[in-house]
């Protein structure tokens, strides 16, 4: 009887726990592509090569100081 | 690793709204549906009142994720969270859940029927092949994959919205607060993200 209870009490406690969201989370394939890996049939942003994730990296990072207008005036 | 976040500059958004027009014009984003929008904060306040671009923030510990019941979200390997329109059942829970209220249900076009949520994608895509006509359709352009950042962010006239790498625009942000020596608060980034980004360092910075 206790065993059961022990049982029953694991099964309806299973469903609390957290779930793993990452891309690949456990048991998970949810199909999307990496950014690094360009797009088809698109024009990327020149200075870097599709497939290669350090490049893209550096990419975003210089285009991020795109936004920084402090690069672009005499301070 | 890249790891995406949004700042909005309240000093310097002056509500022109280019933000939720490129984001319109790029996604083609339905009628009815706005995945960003310019909120006013502290209205008639006088010398308080600010205006605020605000989208889904793509949460540290996202709550939408959490209370989805379809587990249909899912984080990028760059901090992006997205879902799958194939799973949701727009049962409208994560719009309950999210502090922005970013997520959209649109009433007609594609997805209207079905009545699948909507939202910013950080300008990733979803789970299609990138660049793909099904990936534009159901989740609109996917600039990161072109090496760009959301167009909301570039687009935006005085750089008050800030979109990219963490650390970039946090430092950009730092880096206008000590030069004004105000406003270093920044609307969401706690609830989203946890602390603020380098506020020691900034505050310490404008003591001197």
């Amino acid at each position: 009887m206790m065993r059961a209870a022990v049982v029953m009490a694991a099964l309806l406690l299973a469903a609390c726990g957290e779930v793993d969201q990452a891309k690949q989370g456990a048991g998970v394939e949810r199909g999307d592509q990496a950014a690094y890996t360009g797009a088809h049939g698109t024009i990327p942003a020149k200075g870097w090569q599709a497939g290669n994730r350090g490049a893209w990296e550096k990419q975003i990072r210089s285009r991020g100081q795109l936004q920084n207008e402090y690069n672009r005036i005499a301070r | 690793m890249a790891r995406m976040k949004f700042i909005c500059d309240t000093e310097r958004c002056i509500e022109c709204n280019s933000c939720a027009t490129a984001c319109k014009n790029e996604h083609e984003v339905p009628w009815g549906v706005n995945r960003r929008r310019v909120v006013t904060i502290n209205d008639g306040v006088i010398g308080q009142e600010k205006s605020v671009s605000v989208a889904c923030m793509h949460c540290s510990d996202a709550p939408c994720m959490a209370v989805c019941p379809v587990d249909c979200f899912y984080r990028t390997d760059e901090g992006v969270v997205l879902h799958n329109k194939d799973a949701c059942i727009g049962c409208g829970y994560c719009s309950y859940a999210c502090p922005f209220g970013a997520p959209q249900f649109p009433s007609n076009g594609t997805f209207g029927l079905r009545g699948k949520m909507d939202k910013c994608t950080f300008c990733a895509g979803g789970p299609e092949e990138n660049g793909s006509p099904e990936e534009f359709e159901k989740y609109g352009r996917n600039r990161l994959s072109e090496g760009k950042l959301p167009a909301c962010a570039e687009m935006c006239s005085t750089k008050a919205l800030l979109g990219g790498d963490g650390d970039v625009v946090a430092d950009i942000f730092r880096t206008r607060v000590i030069t004004r020596g105000k406003g270093s608060e920044v609307w969401g980034w706690g609830t989203a993200y946890g602390n603020k980004p380098q506020q020691d360092s900034v505050n310490q910075e404008m003591a001197k």
